[in-house]
Order: C-alpha cells, then sequence, then structure tokens
C-alpha cells in the first residue's frame, strides 16, 4: 500500500470560507494603533462565527476609526459616510434590507461630540448592529485635540490638561436602550474576541467601547487611555467567555461563581463574577458599579449589560420578511382600482 | 384694482329685483377667524359647496406660526373664469375675529358685504359696503349645542349665512356636511341645525342688498379637490417608496402624515406585515442619513421638510451627490432665511438646493406646479434618483402643499418602477466583477450592486473621501478629476431624463414669460389681463426641472424680451438661467419679483410687464 502525499487542506470555517475570505486592505493606520488590533478581532470573530461576509455592512463615520472597515472583511458592502452620523445611515439601510448584519465603527468623536444627537438615538431605537467605539480619548486625524472621553485631568503631549468630565458612553448605552454594552481593550485579545463573538449573536445594540490607544498623539505619561495606563488600571467586571450555538465543546466554569446569558441564535455568553454583586441583566447595578468606578479612577471592563429580551427597532416596525429594498413593483405600487378609489373620496 | 373695476370686467349677466347689478360666480370671500378656533370644516364645507354646483374656485388659508389664538383668514376664491391664483381684493367679508374685524371692514374694496357677528358693531365704519350683523351666540345656543362645542358650531351658522346671501345650494351644502362628518353622525346633524339656523336667520332677518351671487355652472365635472402635500404622498405611494423618513416641520409635514394613513391603509399586506418604514427620526440630519443608508441598500427612499431643514441637509446631500447614492427630498418651501415666516409661501430655496453642499455640487430638482404634477412628479423623481443614482429635490411651496386646489383626476403610473444600473449576482460572474464608478455605457452613470448581493465580488466601498473607479481610496489628481468630469457628464444625461418645459402660445410674439411653480396660476391670469388691457400677446414657458433643457435656450432665442416671474427677492430662477444661457441671451432677463409671503397674484405681474412693456414702445 503506496502512501499518497497529502497536501494540507487550508483551515476553513462552517461555511467552508478561509480566514483569508475575511481579510481586509492593508492599514493605514500608525504601527501599533489599536484600531488595528481590533480590526484583526473583528476579522477572526466573524470568521469563527462563519458569518457570510456577503451578508454583513460596514459602517463608519469620520475619523481613524471610521477608516477601519477598509482594513478589514473586503467582501463585506461598506459605507463609509459622514462626521458623527454613522447612525442614521446605518439605521436606513437595516429598514431597507433587515436581513442583513451591521457592524458600526465609530470613534470617541465621532460618536461623543459631534456624534452624540444620533448615537442615543441608535441606542434608544435599538437598532439591531454592532457599534463599536475605538475609543483613544483623542482626535488623530487633526493631529491630536481632547475628545469628549478623555478624562478629568489627562494631558496631551502638549501639556495642556483636560478640564471637563469624560462622557462615559457605556453608562449612557446602558441608560438609554442598548441590550448589550461592554468594554475593552483593544490590547485584551482574550476578552475582546470573546466579546464580539458574543455581540454576533445578540440581536438588538451591541455597543462596545474598546480603549484603544493612540501611539502617536495619546500614548505618554498623563494620558488615561495610553498602553501603560490600562495595563495598570484595567479591572474586569467578570470574565468574559462565549460559547456559540454551533460549538459543541463548553467552556468549563464553576457553577458557583459564573453567569450564564443565553443570546439569541442560541449561543452562550458567559461570565465568570468577579464581582460579588454581578449580574449583567441588572440595569440599576450595572450603572452603580460604572459610577463607582469612575470614584475610584479605575477602568472596568466586561460585558456591564445585556438583554436578551426588548424588542429591536427593524422588529418593532413590523415589516414584511423580505427586504424592502427589492420587494416586487405588485407589492409596492397600490393597483389602479386603489387610485380610482381615492379619487372618487375626492371628488 | 378696485372692486369697481372687477364690476367692469365680469359684466354682469343680469339685473336683481331691487335694481342692484349682480356679480355672478367672480368674487372672493374672506373668512376672518381666530387660529383654533375650528373653523377649517366650515371654510371646507363652503369651498366644495361651490364646487360641487360646478363653479371653479380656489382656497387659499393665510394662518399664523401659532396653535391657537392669533388671526388667521381663509380667502375662497370663485371664479367663472377658473382663475384660482391669489386674488389680492376681498368682495365677501365674513368677519368672526374681534381683534381684526375693524382692519379687515377697512381693507375691503369698495361694494363689498360684511357678514359679521352683531356685538362687533362695524356698521360704523365706512358707507360703501352692505353690512349684514348676525346674533352668531344666540344661533349657536339654539341648535342646543353643548356651551363647549358652541364654538364650533358657530362656524357652521356663518355657512349658513352665507349660503343664503351668496345662493349657494342648500343640497350641496347638507351633502358637504354630512360627507365631511361621514364617521359622526351625530356631529353631522349638530352642524346641519346650525347650517340651517344661519340659512334660516338670513331668509328671515337680513335683506339682500350686495351683487355677488354663485350660480351653477358645468365647470367642475369630473375634478377633484386635493392640497399639494397630499397629492405628493399619494404620489410616493405609487411610485413605490420604502423607506420614509422625517422631522415635522411646517409646511412639509403632512406630505408624511398623509403618507402614514394612506400606507396604513394599502400597503399593509394580508398577514398585517408592512411593505414600508416610516421612521420619525430625531432631526433633519438623521432624516436625510437614514434616507441616504436606505437608498444605498436598495430601497425608494424619501424625506419631507422645509428650508430650515435643507440648510441641515446640505453636508449629506453632497455625499448623495459625490458617492452616488439614490433619495428623493420633498422641499415644501416656505418664507426665510433663518425661521423666517414660518407659515407663508416662497420659491426661495432655489439657487440652494441647485448646488446645495460645500464643493463643486450639483443636483437634479423637480418643481411642480399643480397637485396633480405634485402626485407625478412623486413617482418620476424616484425613477429619476435610481436612473441617476442622485438625490432628487422636488420643490413644492406652502401655498400649493396646503392649499386646496382643484386638478383633473390623477392618472395610474403607466411607466414601470425603473430601478436603475444594479448587477445582480449572475450579471456580476458573467462579468468576472465590476468597478463601481466606471462610466462603461458613456452616460456618466456608473454600475453599481446592493449589499446582501451573493457574489464574491459584488462589495464596494462607499465613500465621501476621493475614490477611484474601483472605489478605492484615492488622492490622485487624475482619478479626482477624471470623477468630477464624469459626474458632469452624468448631469448632462439628466437633461434627457427630467420633465421638458410645457410651453404656451404661438411662439411668434416679442415678448416671453418664464415661470416655475404655484406662480404658473397668476401668470396664466396675467396673460389675459395683458391681452385684454394692454393688447399685449405674449408666449410662456414653465419650467418644470433642473437641469435646464434645450427647449428653454430655444425659446429665449425665439424671444425679444423674457419676464422671469418667481416668488422670490432675488431673482434665482433667473440667476440659474444666467449661468446656462449665452450671454448675447442674459440680456433679454428680466425679473417680475414677489416675495412679501402671500401668494403671488396676476395683478402684481400684470403691472410690472405692461408698466415696461408701455416703456419700451
Amino acid at each position: 500500500m503506496s502512501t499518497i502525499p497529502v497536501t494540507p487542506q487550508p483551515k476553513t470555517n462552517r461555511i467552508g470560507l478561509q480566514i483569508l475570505d475575511y481579510r481586509g486592505g492593508k492599514t493605514t493606520l500608525c504601527a501599533g494603533c489599536g484600531h488595528n488590533a481590533i480590526s484583526e478581532r473583528i476579522t477572526e470573530a466573524f470568521y469563527e462565527m462563519g458569518i457570510q461576509p456577503e451578508r454583513v455592512m460596514k459602517m463608519s463615520g469620520i475619523g481613524c476609526s471610521s477608516k477601519s472597515p477598509a482594513y478589514f472583511m473586503n467582501r463585506s458592502f461598506s459605507f463609509n459616510s459622514i462626521h458623527g452620523r454613522m447612525p442614521s445611515v446605518a439605521t436606513g439601510a437595516l429598514l431597507a434590507n433587515k436581513t442583513m448584519r451591521s457592524i458600526g465603527i465609530s470613534g470617541d468623536g465621532d460618536t461623543a461630540s459631534i456624534g452624540m444627537g444620533q448615537f442615543v438615538h441608535l441606542l434608544r431605537r435599538n437598532i439591531p448592529m454592532i457599534y463599536i467605539i475605538e475609543d483613544n480619548g483623542v482626535y488623530g486625524l487633526t493631529k491630536g485635540q481632547f475628545s469628549a472621553t478623555a478624562d478629568v485631568g489627562s494631558t496631551l503631549k502638549t501639556g495642556v490638561v483636560n478640564d471637563l468630565p469624560a462622557i462615559d458612553t457605556c453608562a449612557l448605552a446602558i441608560q438609554l436602550g442598548a441590550t448589550f454594552v461592554g468594554r475593552s481593550f483593544s490590547g485584551d485579545k482574550k476578552q475582546l474576541s470573546a466579546m464580539l463573538k458574543a455581540a454576533i449573536a445578540h440581536q438588538g445594540t451591541v455597543m462596545l467601547d474598546v480603549i484603544s490607544p493612540c501611539v502617536t498623539f495619546n500614548d505618554h505619561e498623563g494620558s488615561t487611555k495610553s498602553y501603560k495606563y490600562m495595563q495598570g488600571h484595567e479591572e474586569p467586571v467578570a470574565e468574559v467567555g462565549f460559547v456559540s450555538h454551533f460549538d459543541d465543546i463548553a467552556v468549563e466554569y464553576d457553577h458557583d461563581t459564573t453567569v450564564d446569558v443565553q443570546l439569541h441564535d442560541g449561543s452562550h455568553l458567559r461570565l465568570r463574577k468577579l464581582h460579588e454583586d454581578y449580574d449583567p441583566t441588572d440595569k440599576p447595578n450595572a450603572l452603580k458599579m460604572l459610577m463607582e468606578a469612575h470614584e475610584k479612577e479605575e477602568v472596568l471592563t466586561g460585558v456591564f449589560y445585556v438583554n436578551t429580551q426588548k424588542q429591536d427597532f427593524t422588529s418593532m416596525l413590523n415589516m414584511v420578511d423580505e427586504p424592502l429594498a427589492t420587494l416586487s413593483p405588485e407589492r409596492v405600487r397600490p393597483s389602479r382600482a386603489v387610485l380610482a378609489e381615492i379619487m372618487e373620496a375626492h371628488s | 384694482m378696485t372692486t369697481s373695476d372687477l364690476l367692469v370686467q365680469s359684466q354682469p349677466t343680469s339685473g336683481s329685483a331691487s335694481g342692484i347689478l349682480q356679480i355672478v360666480n367672480d368674487f372672493s370671500i374672506q373668512i376672518a377667524t381666530v387660529n383654533g378656533s375650528g373653523s377649517q370644516s366650515a371654510n371646507n364645507v363652503l369651498l366644495r359647496s361651490i364646487f360641487r354646483m360646478g363653479v371653479p374656485v380656489g382656497g387659499k388659508n393665510l394662518f399664523p406660526s401659532n396653535i391657537a389664538g392669533l388671526p388667521t383668514w381663509y380667502t375662497i376664491r370663485v371664479s367663472k373664469h377658473g382663475w384660482v391664483a391669489r386674488k389680492t381684493d376681498i368682495d365677501v367679508l365674513i368677519a368672526m375675529n374681534a381683534e381684526t374685524a375693524q382692519q379687515d371692514v377697512l381693507s375691503l374694496g369698495a361694494g363689498g358685504a360684511v357678514i359679521y357677528d352683531q356685538s362687533l358693531k362695524l356698521d360704523h365704519l365706512r358707507e360703501d359696503l352692505t353690512y349684514y350683523p348676525v346674533p352668531f351666540d344666540q344661533l349657536a345656543a339654539s341648535t342646543g349645542a353643548d356651551a363647549k362645542i358652541r364654538k364650533l358650531v358657530k362656524n357652521m351658522v356663518y355657512v349658513g349665512v352665507a349660503a343664503q346671501l351668496l345662493s349657494i345650494d342648500m343640497d350641496w351644502v347638507e351633502k358637504t356636511v354630512r360627507r365631511q362628518f361621514a364617521k359622526k353622525v351625530k356631529a353631522a346633524e349638530l352642524n346641519l341645525k346650525a347650517v340651517r339656523a344661519g340659512f334660516d336667520y338670513a331668509a328671515s332677518s337680513l335683506t339682500k342688498q350686495d351683487p355677488y351671487i354663485v350660480e351653477p355652472m358645468n365647470a367642475t365635472q369630473g375634478k377633484i379637490i386635493i392640497d399639494g402635500n397630499e397629492a405628493a404622498a399619494m404620489g410616493a405611494m405609487f411610485a413605490g417608496v420604502t423607506v420614509v423618513t422625517w422631522y415635522p416641520i411646517t409646511p412639509s409635514s403632512s406630505v408624511v402624515e398623509d403618507l402614514i394613513d394612506y400606507m396604513k391603509e394599502y400597503r399593509v399586506e394580508p398577514d398585517g406585515k408592512a411593505s414600508f418604514a416610516i421612521v420619525q427620526a430625531e432631526d433633519e440630519l438623521a432624516a436625510i442619513g437614514m434616507v441616504m443608508g436606505a437608498g444605498w441598500a436598495g430601497a425608494r427612499s424619501m424625506t419631507a421638510t422645509s428650508g430650515p431643514g435643507i440648510s441641515l441637509m446640505a453636508e449629506f446631500s453632497g455625499l448623495g451627490y459625490y458617492a452616488e447614492i439614490p433619495g428623493v427630498i420633498f422641499d415644501v418651501q416656505r418664507t426665510g432665511p433663518s425661521t423666517g415666516l414660518p407659515t407663508r409661501t416662497s420659491q426661495a430655496d432655489l439657487t440652494f438646493i441647485a448646488g446645495l453642499s460645500h464643493g463643486d455640487t450639483k443636483h437634479v430638482m423637480l418643481l411642480p406646479g399643480s397637485v396633480k404634477e405634485c402626485f407625478e412628479f412623486a413617482t418620476e423623481a424616484f425613477n429619476l434618483a435610481e436612473q441617476l443614482q442622485t438625490p432628487v429635490f422636488v420643490l413644492s411651496d406652502l401655498d400649493l402643499g396646503m392649499n386646496n386646489w382643484m386638478s383633473e383626476p390623477f392618472e395610474y403610473p403607466e411607466k414601470p418602477m425603473t430601478r436603475g444600473k444594479v448587477l445582480d449576482a449572475k450579471q456580476l460572474e458573467e462579468l468576472g466583477g465590476f468597478a463601481r464608478y466606471k462610466d462603461v455605457d458613456g452616460d456618466g452613470i456608473p454600475y453599481r450592486t446592493l449589499p446582501g448581493t451573493d457574489h464574491p465580488s459584488a462589495a464596494y466601498f462607499t465613500r465621501g473621501t476621493g475614490h477611484n473607479e474601483k472605489a478605492q481610496y484615492s488622492e490622485r489628481a487624475d482619478d479626482y478629476e477624471n470623477n468630477m468630469l464624469r459626474l458632469a457628464r452624468k448631469f448632462e444625461t439628466a437633461k434627457t431624463l427630467v420633465p421638458k418645459p410645457i410651453v404656451q402660445g404661438k411662439g411668434r410674439q416679442k415678448v416671453g414669460i418664464i415661470a416655475f411653480g404655484t406662480s404658473h396660476w397668476a401668470v396664466i391670469e396675467s396673460r389675459d389681463q395683458l391681452a385684454r388691457e394692454s393688447k399685449l400677446e405674449t408666449d410662456y414657458l414653465r419650467i418644470r426641472a433642473y437641469p435646464f433643457t434645450q427647449e428653454i435656450h430655444d425659446f429665449v432665442a425665439q424671444h425679444e424680451r423674457i419676464y422671469v416671474v418667481e416668488q422670490n427677492r432675488d431673482g434665482q430662477m433667473l440667476n440659474l438661467l444666467k449661468i446656462d444661457l449665452d450671454p448675447v441671451q442674459v440680456i433679454k432677463l428680466r425679473s417680475v419679483l414677489h416675495f412679501n409671503g402671500l401668494p403671488i397674484d396676476a395683478r402684481s405681474i400684470t403691472t410690472v410687464i405692461a408698466g415696461q412693456e408701455g416703456a419700451d414702445k
């Protein structure tokens, strides 16, 4: 019996695609930028979850963060819109085709300053999409001005001190209606990957604030969004684990210390408790914990809040099952009899 | 023009028993009330009753930016000639507002008639009018209506008084009231009681002394009455709109409010699910953003707004132009700048929208002049937006949008929905991919794909930053320039697709008139005045879209002098024409402008043109 040399088959996911099918263009962001790490995690998460890239819409506004959809998943449809207005564009696209998945990449300036008006309404509507803030507390493209998520007392490279309080986008998101809210750190590969995969399994607004140090303008001593600061002050509220519905290997956790949330597609989000009273479905407690962390100058990370019961916006509108965009003319243009009836009523 | 002019012009048809001349079917009624007093139903009954007698009518509501308490005037023009533009002179006044009554009386033409609440004691103000004092409160109370709704019932009393004095057919009044309150039988009966109380009082206690009467005609058979916003809403529904976004703003709100009603009635499928989404956005930025998102993803999407909303939509409009995304924006124009007069009309958003956004931007504008065109252009706008892959603006105005107009019934759209150059997976497979911004056909219009198209080469990157043919980020000088030149070519293609202008006249006169939108109705009446009074024959071209088509160049070339009639201060249409026309032609253009917030009237146009033409002779 002769041995036939076998060329190793490339590794594929459950729909037969390789990780290459999820790659994007070459990044033009700075080397070491936290945003690039986030793009990597997004690429892996969609690959590992076996999502068809053509079923994904990548949305963004303006800024370094908003450029990053060009650096992952080239086979997905992308819309890099205008500054602070990605939520409305994403909303419209999902109204036109509710069968699509949507991931929006924004920044702290794009969300918490110019985009605050649209951001809060996206949360309030519980638009079914993943909304990621690549949060570095600074305007990079315009060369280093404070954003509204910069902490009080943090300094710019030039020594200018920030006097205004930071907006906590997670607290806002929990309060205003997002149904999956978490914070992570671009350098925390394990936590961010688990959160992204759980985000893909969730139906409703997923708001992830990912601290992503700006190596050029905000990675120095006085910054609270630097690699160094994050390594010293990050306190996970719970260790995040994720078990997809098609995954038969359950992650082992001690039952006494875990919280298990079943997501919409049957996947499970497992959180190993670090804080004793931690319950990701307890809204007031989640807010309290975030407020307390601010007092202690800690950066809490993890999934703070999950609500799998609330209806998302596209379901609320009770639209037909097919995408509105491609309904046949017969379904969208009423008959001659209808026009005649209306004309009669106005005679 | 005074009322005595009208007496001469209208050639009274017969003399009455008392020897007073009669003016038949050629006068206007003004009802002066207080905003929020519920006079709308009563005014509507008067308008529609005259309409159903076969007599042409036009109704115009002059209302304040206020919820309740400020003065409101509703004017009904009765015209056997079919003129429906605003008539500046009022012949019959129904004075229900104590606050404005004196001024209202003083502004009437000589020989006018005043129906008023007797407590206002107006009859000492002038001696050249006929006064009809009416005890409105007493008559309203006689209907047995609760004190709470007597204020509303009072309005129906004046309908009865006017019907009797002006010979409006009570059968039609009764049918109209019943139809108006079709779902509320009790309310219909109470209102009819009030109408009869007014009618009986006038018959027994008032003596007709003014000349104005309505006589049945055959001029409205088969016609409808509707406002432009409702017509636009219907047009959008029949265009197959699926995503509608809006932020409430006068005078455009009723476009979407009416659309909501229609869609709930006619676009909910048997299983109870909607073939549409309508979203009240947080502001106009979000409204247009949603339209762009939906248009990009392939839906027929629209929003409706007015001036301040258009200002907010500037940045997204530029994105739509540059990233080439379809969408329809209805602008029901009101008076600016800034908040301006929110409840008054104008045509002053024209030049702003033509290039809305920073950078070199040009937009397609449709300019409906009638309620029928509000319907038709709504349908056409969606076709154009998808064919041209660009935002298309439909510019109506408050006068057209919120007032009631007679019209021929609307025709069912025979043209199929044209969805433009969209590639599906099969075509992509055959072509082996595509370049989003490549001018394959030479018409400047590239091919696009919709999100979700199941092919590995279907996706592309949409952006407002510089891009090459393959939709890749590019700062290359030649990529930028080529793309901008292609967009200019696309705008040339638009000229072959937009509605052509309509020309009236023999084309051999020295004087031509150019107008658009609601100015049309005053222009056609003015041409009649010019011909009769000044023996001045004119040709007339009505522009219905931007970019301008060849017919407009030809019309200007064929005439010695062109009067451009528009409802703004700066001659915005004239300025747009200047950009396009040969300099030799530009010197022919003259402006006739009307911009006081009220709809333009014929006399204002006639005075300017007759004056200038007289001076030239």
